[in-house]
């Protein structure tokens, strides 16, 4: 696949961008010259200059005792960094399939009419550069992209128009008219309902043994709400248990399921919550630093979460002797553009400054994770509902939902659909529940978890959404009965995959590429009865793969099989084992004009 | 009962595989009691006069007349056996396929290289009767179905005589670790 | 260090905490198919191939520590048709040209696919561009035979110190960087340990090649592993 999602396929141009030598070294001293924040400093050079280019790659080398590949494995790992040219406005499109949905098509035509150059490219002024880039966490206000870190939604072509227009003027991005984020909550439930003050919840936890307070969460059952379930209390009971210099609390804002949006509005909305859900759980597990993963996509809420956390400081619930029982304090740590940081020990590895590739378990992140100590890492909606859990009580909780997943879960919704949005919802609902609720006529599949989780049929819409049935962190698109399911949904998830894997497990790098190489051919209707056998006989070999990614990478194709069998049979040729995709006149095309002769195609 | 009929062919190949065949020493006297012979460079029948049993290639595809003769063998064979790495992967030709285009590949071996001499009309070989050369080197199967696929380069005259034995018996066939081999 | 009893393949064996199943398993005689671990490095579980059922749940043995009871079976037809698709996959994903390779006959990838009896790859080939990089003077890194096992990654320059190879990239488009700054003044032996580091023909040393003639390479006559069942046959 060549639909480049970075700008590093580009050749530097020598003298169109640097980032001067007193800036870097401000930058590196800022962060102490530690190679552990080497995503820090990426970040802020590229900011500042548009680019890291092989001059400050080697400066940063030489400043934090690294060598130049070590930097560059980072530096190439993320694709909102770039090595080569800048743009000073680099214009990042949706490409997910609710953007398709939603007239990504127009919008992207649009952009490359007015600014002149296709996607992938940069203007030759340097002015602007249009890239792709994978689920942005907007898909309920889709077609959307990213200009400079601010995000710019419900595009249309007018709106594309001026926006071009006043980045060909110079405009500074802030005052480009249009960059506009929706909370769209569609239904608020008890954890986002704020019924309790702030500091409320972890006033009544100091209160308690951290033990205590763990066996609160443990009589709640609250289960891990990214999207893996695990049960939380066991997570903070054995990273509290394991030995280390220092424990460490990390939320896992990296929301980088396509679909998934819920966690930027609670982040939006309640960011107070998320931080005193953090500080709860550094007090259960005795740790005093926190971190905050927040996925790159989402930097525009950079300096709104700073006040938040300074204001929470100010109150002392955040820094030293917070009610004269522990000092717990946050720092917010971007990512780069990789969902496969979303997993955990991805996240972890991330935040030290390196590639986003998932760590070999054991040990597990609760033992040994950031920094190699122990280290607990919950989901955004998880710690939320810690706050309530605490000051509500366990009991509380377990009346909502069911006996296997208690208490709520948000639900983030899009695709074809009236009202798309975030939606609290008490576990146990049906999709024909969701689908009544956000207007959805005529549909064909619902896909339940986002890519990595199931496109069900509308046989299964009375299953229930919950762990025990139908699992997910919570994102749900709905797919008209007017959309081919195979091409603009599945190839689009597959080709997600093929992007995001961190490359390391060979079936996850080569069987993704394969899947997507198979389907193509049916889809050009050359399949076989024989290429969907092989295609689930590889499920073996994908479950072979370290990280929960490389487990899913393969879902979009193996549940639609499952699910929508019909579609695939439809396009296969019938009673043959074999067909032969060699195609004579397209083959012979390019040396016959480099010979400057006809094809002679007369004997075949 | 007449005798099972093969035919071999060497497409984009260099014949190494043939030499190994022949390389079976004493036993060609068996196998012409075995089979008998139709196209083939061994006894010079140059098209096909009947059905075969058996088509053996050597090579893959790099221009229309290997696909050609390719897609006879598939016509008028039974069974198709490759045998050689050029007809199973691309095999040497198909370096070409990761290096270079097509354009860059002819340029080079007809104007730019060195050694080129006497073009000073800058000529690519067009005349009508030449064969076209294709895109990249296909190896077989992705012209036609191919049944057996033997490795080497060349195979083993052991692998090559243990296959066709067990084609034309029906029998198992004997593959022992030494003589599977990609070189 | 404690003991543990682990079960491998029906037999029980002793091991030391913190061992990895496929370290257990390759002293008492068992082979276990590898390709990106190499005794001595510290384990990635990148390849897959020693993939095994592991309490009856498929982990890659190489980075699996063993526990007390832990019950390990290392092939089933399963497992070897797992592996045998990963050869694959790695054949279709890069180009392997091994007539003209110089580790051909002592390459571990090509020695696990005559091990698998590969006669042809599943796949279809890819053919993808990578380049051939000649610049230090004593090795060459021909990106097209490269599995990107990290092993050289991994063994070459020390941990902690910075790194002489590197990934670059992500996913399909990874590929091993060389810092042609830390490895411009590359001793021989260097060069040779970085070329023994490569399971596949990817670094070479220059100069060299081809010194062995067929028919006594390393996997010329008999499978990869080999040797540890005959060690295994002895117990």
């Amino acid at each position: 696949m060549d639909n480049h999602k970075s700008q590093k396929s580009f050749v530097a141009d020598g003298n169109h961008c640097s980032c001067d030598c007193s800036s870097l070294h401000t930058i590196l001293a800022k962060y102490d010259n530690d190679s552990s924040r080497l995503m820090d400093i990426l970040i802020a050079v590229q900011e500042k200059a548009g680019c890291i280019q092989e001059k400050a790659v080697k400066e940063i080398a030489k400043a934090l005792n690294l060598s130049k590949v070590d930097v560059e494995q980072t530096l190439s790992f993320y694709h909102f960094f770039s090595d080569g040219a800048k743009a000073d406005y680099a214009v990042y499109l949706n490409d997910s399939v609710v953007a398709e949905m939603m007239g990504r098509e127009d919008i992207a035509k649009t952009f490359e009419e007015e600014v002149g150059v296709t996607f992938g490219k940069i203007s030759e002024d340097g002015k602007i550069g249009l890239f792709n880039t994978s689920c942005i966490g907007m898909n309920d206000q889709e077609p959307a992209a990213i200009i400079n870190q601010r995000v710019f939604t419900k595009l249309t072509p007018e709106k594309v128009r001026k926006i071009v227009i006043e980045m060909k003027n110079g405009k500074s991005i802030d005052d480009i008219v249009g960059s506009n984020v929706e909370n769209n909550i569609k239904k608020q439930g008890p954890i986002l309902t704020k019924d309790i003050e702030v500091g409320e919840g972890l006033k009544k936890a100091v209160e308690m043994k951290p033990e205590t307070l763990i066996e609160e969460v443990r009589q709640s059952n609250l289960r891990g709400r990214g999207g893996a379930g695990f049960p939380t209390a066991m997570k903070w009971k054995f990273c509290r248990e394991a030995a280390g210099d220092k424990h460490f609390v990390m939320c896992n804002a990296d929301e980088g399921e396509p679909g998934t949006f819920k966690d930027r509005v609670i982040l939006t909305e309640r960011p107070e919550m998320v931080f005193e859900g953090m500080a709860i759980a550094g007090y259960a597990i005795g740790a005093e630093e926190g971190i905050l993963y927040l996925r790159y996509e989402y930097k525009y809420m950079q300096s709104f979460l700073e006040n938040v956390l300074q204001e929470m400081r100010s109150k002392k619930l955040l820094g030293e002797n917070i009610f004269g029982k522990f000092n717990f304090d946050i720092r917010i740590q971007f990512g780069g553009g990789a969902y496969v940081c979303g997993e955990e020990s991805a996240l972890i590895e991330s935040a030290e400054g390196k590639r986003g590739e998932p760590r070999d378990r054991p040990p597990f992140p609760v033992v040994k994770g950031y920094m190699q100590q122990p280290t607990s890492v919950n989901n955004v909606e998880t710690l939320s509902a810690v706050v309530k859990i605490i000051n509500k009580g366990a009991k509380w909780y377990r009346s909502l939902g069911t006996i296997d997943s208690t208490g709520t879960k948000l639900m983030s919704i899009s695709g074809d659909c009236e009202k798309p949005g975030v939606y609290e919802m008490e576990w146990g609902f049906t999709v024909n529940d969701i689908l009544q609720m956000v207007g959805a006529k005529d549909v064909q599949a619902v896909q339940i978890g986002g890519p990595s989780g199931n496109c069900v049929n509308p046989a299964q819409f009375n299953r229930k959404v919950a762990y025990e049935d139908l699992s997910t962190g919570g994102a749900i698109i709905i797919i008209g009965k007017e959309r081919d399911l195979l091409k603009d949904v599945v190839l689009n998830f597959t080709n997600f995959f093929i992007e995001e894997s961190c490359g390391s497990c060979v079936p996850c790098r080569a069987m993704t590429v394969q899947y997507r190489n198979r389907l193509e051919k049916i889809l050009r209707g050359n399949g076989v009865a024989k290429d969907i056998e092989a295609m689930l006989e590889w499920e073996k070999v994908m479950k072979t793969n370290r990280c929960g990614l490389g487990h899913s990478a393969a879902n979009p194709i193996l549940t639609t099989i499952q699910n929508f069998r019909e579609l695939y049979d439809a396009k296969l040729q019938k009673d043959t084992d074999y067909v032969s995709e060699f195609n004579l006149e397209a083959a012979v095309q390019e040396s016959c004009k480099a010979a400057g002769r006809q094809p002679n195609l007369g004997g075949e | 009962m007449s005798k099972p009929v093969v035919a071999t062919t060497s497409l984009a190949g260099c014949f190494g595989c043939h030499m190994s065949l022949l390389d079976i020493d004493e036993r060609i006297l068996d196998l012409i009691e075995l089979v008998e012979f139709n196209k083939s460079p061994i006894d010079d029948i140059k098209t096909f006069t009947k059905e075969c049993d058996i088509g053996i290639i050597e090579g893959g595809c790099c221009n229309s007349e290997n696909v050609h003769v390719l897609k006879e063998f598939r016509k008028h064979c039974k069974t198709l056996v490759v045998i050689g790495e050029c007809g199973r992967t691309g095999g040497l030709p198909a370096m070409r396929n990761n290096n270079a285009s097509i354009t860059e590949c002819l340029e080079e071996a007809y104007l730019n290289c060195v050694s080129v001499q006497a073009n000073d009309e800058k000529i690519i070989p067009n005349d009508d009767e030449l064969p076209m050369i294709l895109d990249r080197v296909y190896p077989c199967n992705e012209v036609v179905k191919i049944d057996y696929f033997l490795p080497g380069c060349a195979p083993r005259a052991d692998l090559i005589w243990n296959a066709l034995v067990a084609l034309v018996t029906g029998d198992e066939m004997n593959l022992p670790y030494e003589v599977v081999k990609y070189d | 260090m404690s003991m543990v009893i682990i079960t491998i393949n029906g037999k029980e064996f002793s091991a030391k905490t913190g061992e990895m199943v496929v370290d257990v398993a390759r002293k008492n005689g068992i082979y276990i198919p590898t390709l990106c671990n190499m005794e001595g490095v510290i384990p990635q579980g990148s390849c897959r191939i020693c993939t095994c059922l592991i309490d009856g749940r498929t982990m890659a043995a190489c980075t699996t520590p063993v526990s007390h009871r832990m019950n390990v079976e290392t092939n089933n037809a399963e497992l070897e048709k797992i592996r045998t698709t990963i050869v694959e996959l790695l054949f279709a994903e890069g180009n392997h040209y091994c007539p003209t390779c110089e580790r051909s006959g002592n390459c571990d990838l090509q020695a696990l696919a005559y091990r698998f009896n590969v006669l042809v790859s599943q796949f279809k080939q890819i053919f993808p561009t990578r380049n051939v990089d000649a610049k230090n003077p004593k090795i060459l890194i021909d990106h097209n035979r490269c599995i990107q096992c990290k092993r050289c990654i991994r063994r070459m320059g020390g941990s902690g110190k910075p790194a002489w190879f590197s990934f670059k990239d992500r996913g399909h488009k990874v590929k091993v960087n060389i810092d042609h700054e830390l490895t411009a003044d590359f001793t021989d032996e260097m060069a040779q340990k970085a070329m023994d580091t490569c399971p596949v023909g990817a670094i070479l040393k220059k100069e060299k090649g081809f010194d062995v003639p067929i028919g006594r390479r390393k996997y010329d006559t008999e499978p990869i592993g080999t040797e540890i069942e005959k060690e295994g046959a002895k117990l």
